[in-house]
């Protein structure tokens, strides 16, 4: 399997692939998450989750078991 | 436009834009707050006069990203939009962004432009451009967009008067939609819907169908149209995610051409401090200075007010007695209605000081940070970072703290923020903790440096917390709750709060405590006082009786009038109730009095002292706390022991700290989750956590 958001590393970037509709809400797409653009991980709350991210323009803070659905491309 | 119909302009933003902001510039003292006609969210409206002959009322709807909701806040702006019953739908929209984050602010944009209503762009923080390397290129964006645009800065006040102006105008402004979603979509489907509603501009009638659920304003027509529309979930699913993608697209290529970021200017102040208050250490050390600070103003800067407040409502009720006719009218207000509206503003002063911190920090950006650390830890009690607000509100009072649970999207994860949120130690505890603890904790020094009496406080409030966290546990783990998790939340970059935002926030949430919980506070506090006033024959009889009692005793007029008032109670329609519950309540250690205030403590559990002050016929007001705690140390029960000894001091604390003893709070969370099984679990499960416990504690004990 490739790489998700959550297997990025503080600092790491990467770029979005095609997700599956049914495990992301439209809510995050809303937010800018979208397929084709680039994702940086900014910080990892102490727990290991949430994280911390800045995707297309926005910064946001998304639960792990979200990150993990959404396949990227380290850059 | 001389008086009738009046013009409605909404406000829709993003969250962190300065829209509240700009509504405060419009709209100044002309603010109140009202309830959307069947849900229960609090309407922000305020009336502006736009131009010498053109006065609009401005509603400020909650903060969104997106007009399809998902949280209960959200959906008012759906339905305010799509209804046009609704007395706020409004006749233009303003859709205020900011400079920085204008991609994401335009996908809003985008959507309400769409529903063919005049509709401006605002964009705000304009003068943080330079400093920020942005520059947008305003003629040609208008021209994208189809629409006006002003370039404000709600903080600085400029271009306030230039929107104004333009508002007058708003009859001519180009309503065309910008992202003609069918064509990229699926051009027949899209058609079929443009051929059913006809009435309707194409992207109304595709949220219709898209977010039938929130659209209680549907006729019969229309809802079997939507069901024929609606049939396949997937599709249209995927298609809400299309539509998502293609206004971005369309966005972007639009930005590309007029927005300019110089990406050197970009400051790192933001990271910088990310990078401490997230920090795995100094991130909860800094927490916790920060919470420790709170409370220590709550308590320090609070007391005062709080003591006058109670003179003075005290004096009142004297004052009211003196000089009106004595008789059941005047007894009513003396003793029903004043001491009823002192029982609701006497919390004003935390209430006030609580939220005063709580939009201090949300203001400044740091409240994010604080849900970012908390989730993880609070998830694992089945709550969200989010529940870290309502739980800290719950030591004011827990009738904001639950309105507070509004923005956690998860309905299982807010659901236990709210039924744990009145364990929390609440203002009105403390006058009943602080007599308990001062007669049965001796006021000593341990360790040297700490007061035991102190040490009990904390312990008690521990105590809150803990219920609370163990309470949510347990709820987690019995809720069987299908739990769909939504945690997005923005890390908004930091800022320095307006005092003027601040200001309003903390004049609104105490208005908002007042009108909400206030009435039905004041409303017991007058049954209660009914019930303490009346009585069977035995009652109407006291004078004689007690007089016929102390003939002989030499008491002077005024002990004579506090014997008369005792038997009173004691005989009243609530003595009788004490007496009755008596045998329920003796193996906790209480009596019929006790049980008499345990009564009177539904209303506000402040009332405690009050009731025990009148029963033991000793004077209640302000100074004279002491005759009470005097009187009720000298207390004895029928052994001869002391009525509050240490078993059943003990015994109360823990009844208070964790029975729902608080009507105000059962009909706010009735209110909130549309149901009363909701109430009732806390009622009966806290009533017999506070029952066993105080049971154990004085068997324990004695």
């Amino acid at each position: 399997m490739g790489d998700t958001i959550a297997s990025l590393k503080i600092g790491e970037k990467g770029v979005i692939e095609d997700f599956s509709l049914d495990a992301i809400p439209l809510s995050l797409l809303e937010m800018g998450c979208l397929p084709g653009k680039e994702v940086r991980l900014i910080q990892i709350a102490p727990f290991l989750d949430p994280l911390y991210i800045k995707v297309n323009g926005s910064h946001l803070a998304i639960r792990k078991e979200m990150a993990d659905q959404i396949n990227i491309t380290k850059i | 436009m001389e008086g009738s119909v009046t013009t409605n302009i909404a406000l829709v933003g993003n969250p962190n834009t300065g829209k509240t902001s700009l509504f405060n510039q419009l709209t100044g003292l002309k603010q109140k707050v009202g309830n959307y006609p069947g849900i229960t969210v609090d309407k922000k409206v305020g009336v502006c006069k736009i131009s010498e002959n053109f006065t609009a009322e401005i509603i400020d709807l909650p903060g969104t990203y997106s007009i399809n909701p998902t949280t209960l806040d959200e959906t008012i702006v759906l339905e305010t939009l799509l209804n046009e019953d609704n007395e706020s739908h409004p006749n233009l929209v303003i859709v205020v962004a900011e400079v920085e984050n204008l991609k994401r602010n335009l996908l809003l944009f985008s959507q309400i432009k769409d529903l063919q209503i005049p509709t401006i762009l605002v964009i705000n923080m304009a003068d943080q451009m330079e400093r920020k390397g942005i520059s947008i290129d305003i003629e040609q964006l208008k021209k994208d967009l189809k629409s006006e645009i002003i370039l404000i800065s709600s903080r600085k006040n400029t271009g306030i008067d230039t929107l104004k102006k333009e508002l007058v105008n708003y009859k001519n402004w180009n309503t065309e939609p910008i992202a003609s979603i069918a064509d990229r979509i699926d051009k027949d489907f899209f058609d079929a819907i443009k051929k059913d509603f006809s009435e309707l501009s194409l992207y109304k009638a595709w949220l219709l169908i898209t977010q039938q659920k929130y659209c209680s304003f549907l006729s019969a027509a229309q809802k079997s149209k939507i069901e024929k529309l609606n049939s396949d979930r997937e599709k249209i699913k995927k298609y809400q995610h299309k539509e998502t993608i293609f206004r971005y697209q369309n966005i972007n290529e639009i930005l590309k051409r007029v927005y300019k970021v110089d990406k050197l200017q970009a400051t790192d102040l933001r990271s910088k401090l990310d990078r401490i208050l997230t920090h795995k250490i100094f991130g909860y050390v800094i927490f916790a200075v920060v919470l420790f600070t709170i409370f220590q103003s709550i308590f320090e800067w609070a007391s005062l007010p709080m003591d006058l407040i109670d003179g003075l409502f005290a004096n009142l009720s004297e004052l009211v007695k003196t000089n009106l006719p004595e008789g059941k009218f005047t007894n009513l207000i003396a003793e029903g209605v004043i001491p009823g509206i002192g029982g609701v503003i006497i919390f004003i002063p935390q209430i006030a000081i609580l939220f005063l911190f709580i939009s201090i920090l949300e203001e400044t950006g740091y409240m994010s940070r604080v849900v970012f650390l908390m989730d993880k830890i609070m998830r694992k009690f089945g709550m969200s970072g989010k529940s870290v607000i309502p739980l800290i509100s719950g030591t004011a009072c827990a009738i904001p703290a639950v309105m507070a649970s509004r923005n956690i999207s998860s309905w299982k994860e807010r659901l236990i923020t709210i039924l744990v949120v009145p364990f929390t130690t609440c203002s009105a505890r403390l006058p009943v903790y602080a007599i308990l603890i001062a007669l049965v904790i001796p006021d000593k020094r341990v360790l040297g440096i700490f007061n035991l009496q102190g040490l009990t406080l904390m312990a008690l409030y521990l105590l809150g917390f803990g219920a609370a966290i163990i309470s949510a546990i347990l709820l987690h783990k019995v809720l069987k709750i299908k739990n769909k998790s939504l945690f997005v939340i923005e890390m908004p970059n930091y800022k320095v709060p307006s005092f003027k935002n601040v200001f309003y926030e903390v004049v609104e949430k105490t208005k908002a405590f007042i009108f909400g919980a206030g009435k039905i506070i004041l409303a017991l506090s007058i049954v209660l006082w009914f019930l303490a006033s009346n009585g069977p024959s035995s009652f109407k009889n006291a004078e004689t009786e007690v007089k016929l009692q102390h003939q002989n005793s030499g008491l002077n007029k005024e002990e004579l009038q506090k014997k008369i008032a005792s038997y009173k109670l004691e005989n009243s329609y609530i003595g009788y109730m004490g007496k009755s519950i008596e045998p329920v309540i003796k193996p906790l250690g209480y009596d019929w009095k006790i049980g008499i205030a345990l009564i009177s403590s539904f209303a506000a559990r402040e009332v405690f002292v009050g009731a025990l002050a009148t029963i033991y016929s000793v004077e209640s007001e302000g100074d004279n706390v002491g005759t009470i705690k005097q009187r009720m140390a000298a207390e004895v029960n029928s052994e001869g022991e002391k009525r509050f000894n240490f078993p059943t001091g003990i015994s109360l604390l823990l009844f208070y700290a964790f029975a729902m003893q608080c009507v105000g709070t059962l009909a706010i969370v009735k209110r909130e989750t549309k149901s009363w099984k909701w109430p009732i679990l806390q009622l009966v499960g806290m009533g017999l956590l506070a029952y066993i416990s105080a049971f154990a504690a004085f068997n324990i004990l004695s």
